[in-house]
């Protein structure tokens, strides 16, 4: 019962705070408050065809970017590059599509889709190389491996990718049969929804009932013990779990793609891999909340743009609200005592290399 | 042998670089120091000698102003000083090098030196005085190098520069040859006479009686917290210092741990007659001879298996930063007994326990180890367990590397329910999260859980540090009943008497060598410190 209650309430406290939050800056700043709420809740839930489309896709690439950071930091590696491993499963799955005949169907779009997924592994890797190879902390290569995969997408896009007319910074469309089928026709709901519903609950369950899943959950609360004590091969569950991250990351960038966009554009991303941690982090690194998380922060996108176009106030001003919640919540957490996310911050830093280390010599 | 007490000082006399009377320092229920006094020269290397929890590191942080006396007092050159902090040390003259250097990896060794000074950086000026310092002292040091890739010994050198720029001329060094090779610490010890033949004065915190009576001036011997023992090296023996250190020989405690430090302290000051020693020597062998008898008669009647379970051959162990920590070790363990290992700090212990626990493979030796050894280490929180997950899943862990497949938590629920009662674990339910629980249920968790599929080999690694007198006991009794059913269980300890108190047999590691001895109190004290060959 404390579960449901958890995943019900720590989003929905969530979105309330924001709401207080944001009133608050708009009065500061001296934008009608009233009104500019109401745009924004217009925008998130102002119908049920505003729900499906603007809120709940929003949401979507958030889910899965999401996902990829919570399994990663339960297994103690901080991957902050879920926004590059995204874009490079967004690039992967355009190139994908632009190879596959569209005579294969359903087929060519799984295909697309799993493009997407093994780029983002990829990508992922080199960080997982750069880390158990040279020492070098996943949490700076992330960072720089983000730029990187914004450049090439760049260079894509005006390069080998660029649509027929080589006018627009921009693939061509992908064929109609390797696109995702929508679920509810006249809305923008796409199967892709479902994916990330389905693996959220999968990755959930694949934590709580699984060997593997033990392991990484383990390796990520103390790697020194679960070396030790458990005989768990700390690098490999700290390389798999780098990957993994990266791959549902880049699933995401395809999904992004074949359901929404249908074309690779270099500003694909409105930072979804960032908005990714705090997705994460409100749902206390469980794949399972973060379904919820991500639809709060789904609907204070969705809601940002209808606010800029009906009360003129910059939707910047939301990503403001949106790192301040994650402050409140972290310090909340601090506060109540309830450690888990805080403590996976803290391994995180110098500590990752240092349970490595402390992993291959114990090994 | 009598300190004087410092308060009758003559005129004419210089009074002592450091003069302590009477410190006492008690943590908890636990007696650091129960009036030790130090009295230490100028120009002088004075040797600093004690078991394991004497209190000889508790005396010097106080020195040091790492940590604050209960009672009496401090004179430094013959004045009444409190030192609240590293800092007020320092402003008399005083530093420190600790077992665990207080340097910054990532910055280079002028950097270190300046970092903690005062004034504005200056780093050239540092370069330079670093250059002059370790000229004057014979300290080879290259200023720009990065401290992260400089050796133990080399980065020792840097604590003592750094120490020596600060104009300190009274320098503490808490055990600093355990983690140096023997060139090195030929070096080092060459060092610290230089120094007080210049003037300086030299604290050395030891274990090595050979080491201590080649370079100290004085020495001194705590004890349980007391000084027992204070002379001219001239006038000592290893041997001499060796009884000072575990006292009268033969004595036998009551229980290992409680009213130790009462009973001891007793026959320190008024030291037994004759007839008290023998009766206290017939009683410790009728005590020995008691314990054996139980022990066979148990085993004996237990389905006890037979023959050699683990066996070292001419094993040496090379840690990472290239020292020798245990050198041509062979070692053989049978099943249905307790193997008591002794050791001082740093001999060795630690990577020989790792190497028999299956942990670590050794760099030369075969090792013959059972598939199935279970390990508690002694440093429980950061390798036994896991602080936030549930004691279910903390009864999960061991095997996780192998497993396949799904997590059957049902099975791991009653397992860890079945874990608690028959092992008396106090805890709200196996759902508890494991930081709830007290030190003492969550060392009977990890031995339950350890023992559990009645492993071959058990190696266990101060099993009781940090408990209280209960779980001690309890920790005590699944050791010896693991024995009775024929398992082959390893024990360390840095407190001697547990050791004695539970090993059917003991071996002593010594600078990185290992052999067996009498497992009597006497026998062991004396491998231990008095290296030979």
């Amino acid at each position: 019962m404390l579960r449901i209650t958890r995943l019900v309430l720590d989003p929905l406290l969530a979105g309330v705070l924001s709401l207080v939050v944001l009133a608050a800056l708009l009065a500061v700043s001296g934008y009608p408050v009233a009104d500019s709420l109401s745009a924004l809740w217009r925008g998130a839930f102002g119908s049920w065809s505003v729900i499906a489309s603007g809120t709940v896709v929003r949401a979507t690439p958030l889910l899965f970017a999401g996902l990829a950071v919570a399994i990663a930091f339960r297994a103690g590696v901080l991957n902050i590059g879920a926004e590059g491993q995204l874009l490079i499963g967004a690039a992967a799955a355009t190139a994908a599509a632009m190879l596959v005949p569209p005579s294969l169907g359903l087929a060519g779009a799984v295909f697309v889709l799993l493009a997407g997924a093994v780029a983002g592994g990829v990508w992922a890797s080199i960080a997982a190389v750069l880390r158990l190879r040279f020492g070098v902390l996943e949490v700076i290569s992330t960072i720089m491996l983000n730029v990187i995969a914004l450049n090439v997408t760049g260079l894509l896009v005006r390069g080998p990718l660029q649509e027929p007319t080589r006018v627009f910074p921009q693939s061509a469309l992908i064929d109609q049969a390797l696109r995702l089928p929508r679920l509810v026709p006249g809305t923008r709901l796409h199967l892709g929804v479902a994916l990330a519903v389905c693996s959220a609950l999968g990755l959930a369950w694949f934590l709580r009932y699984t060997a593997s899943g033990f392991r990484l959950r383990m390796t990520g609360a103390n790697a020194a013990a679960a070396a030790s004590a458990g005989g768990i091969d700390v690098p490999r569950v700290l390389l798999t779990a780098l990957i993994t991250s990266g791959a549902i990351a880049g699933l995401g960038g395809a999904v992004e793609v074949s359901g929404v966009t249908y074309a690779l554009y270099e500003n694909l991303s409105p930072g979804y891999g960032y908005t990714a941690i705090a997705v994460a982090l409100l749902a206390r690194l469980n794949p399972a909340s973060a379904i919820g998380s991500a639809l709060v922060f789904g609907a204070l996108e969705a809601g940002a743009s209808a606010m800029q176009r009906d009360a003129q106030v910059p939707a910047g001003m939301v990503g403001v609200v949106e790192a301040s919640v994650i402050l409140v919540l972290l310090a909340s957490e601090w506060l109540g005592g309830r450690v888990r996310v805080r403590r996976s911050l803290n391994r995180g830093g110098t500590p990752l290399a240092e349970t490595a280390r402390s992993a291959q010599t114990t090994a | 042998m009598v300190i004087p007490s410092g308060t009758h000082r003559t005129v004419n006399a210089p009074a002592p670089r450091l003069a302590l009377d009477g410190i006492s320092r008690q943590y908890g229920s636990v007696i650091a120091l129960a009036a030790a006094s130090l009295s230490v020269e100028r120009g002088e290397v004075h040797a600093l000698l004690g078991e394991n929890g004497a209190g000889k590191s508790t005396l010097m942080k106080i020195v040091y102003g790492l940590e604050q006396p209960d009672g009496g007092t401090m004179r430094v050159d013959g004045v009444i000083t409190q030192v609240r902090s590293p800092r007020d040390a320092m402003r008399q003259g005083i530093g420190m090098v600790q077992q665990h250097f207080a340097l910054v990896d990532a910055l280079t060794v002028a950097e270190n030196v300046a970092l903690g000074g005062s004034g504005s950086l200056d780093l050239r000026a540092t370069r330079a005085r670093i250059r002059e310092i370790s000229a004057d002292a014979g300290l080879s040091i290259d200023p720009d190098a990065r401290v992260s890739s400089l050796a133990v010994g080399a980065q020792q050198r840097v604590e003592i520069v750094k120490a020596l720029s600060r104009d300190v001329t009274m320098l503490i060094l808490d055990e600093p040859t355990a983690v140096l090779a023997p060139q090195e610490a030929t070096e080092l010890l060459a060092w610290t006479r230089r120094f007080a033949a210049g003037g300086g004065t030299v604290i050395l915190i030891a274990h090595k009686l050979r080491e201590v009576l080649s370079v100290a001036d004085r020495i001194t011997v705590l004890r349980k917290g007391r000084t027992v023992y204070t002379s001219r090296a001239t006038d000592a023996t290893e041997s001499m210092l060796a009884d000072a250190m575990l006292g009268a020989a033969g004595v036998v405690l009551p229980d290992p741990v409680a009213g130790a430090t009462t009973a001891r302290a007793t026959t320190a000051r008024t030291p037994a007659g004759p007839a008290a020693e023998t009766a206290a020597k017939t009683a410790a062998k009728t005590a020995a001879k008691t314990a054996v008898e139980t022990a066979a008669r148990t085993t004996g009647s237990s389905t006890a298996r037979v023959g050699d379970v683990l066996v070292l051959s001419n094993v040496s162990i090379t840690d990472g930063q290239g020292v020798q920590r245990v050198r041509d070790a062979s070692v053989t363990v049978r099943s249905g007994e307790i193997l008591g290992v002794a050791a001082v700090e740093g001999a060795g212990q630690h990577e020989l326990l790792r190497v028999m626990a299956g942990r670590t493979a050794p760099t030369h030796g075969s090792v013959t180890l059972p598939s199935d050894v279970g390990f508690a280490p002694e440093d429980r929180h950061r390798d036994a367990i896991v602080l936030d997950a549930t004691l279910t899943e903390n009864v999960a862990l061991k095997g996780a590397g192998r497993r396949q497949g799904i997590m059957h938590w049902n099975a791991f629920r009653d397992a860890t329910r079945t874990l608690m009662h028959t092992r008396d674990v106090r805890a709200s339910d196996e759902a508890a999260v494991m930081q709830t629980l007290s030190g003492g249920n969550q060392q009977k968790l990890v031995l339950g859980r350890e023992l559990a599929d009645a492993p071959a080999v058990l190696v266990v690694e101060n099993p009781t540090r940090g408990l209280d007198i209960r779980a001690t006991a309890d920790v005590h009794a699944a050791l010896r009943s693991a024995r009775d059913q024929g398992t082959a269980v390893i024990v360390y300890s840095s407190d001697l008497d547990e050791v004695l108190a539970l090993a059917d047999r003991v071996i002593v590691v010594a600078a990185g060598r290992v052999r067996e001895v009498p497992a009597d109190r006497e026998s062991v004290g004396r491998a231990m410190l008095v290296v030979t060959g």
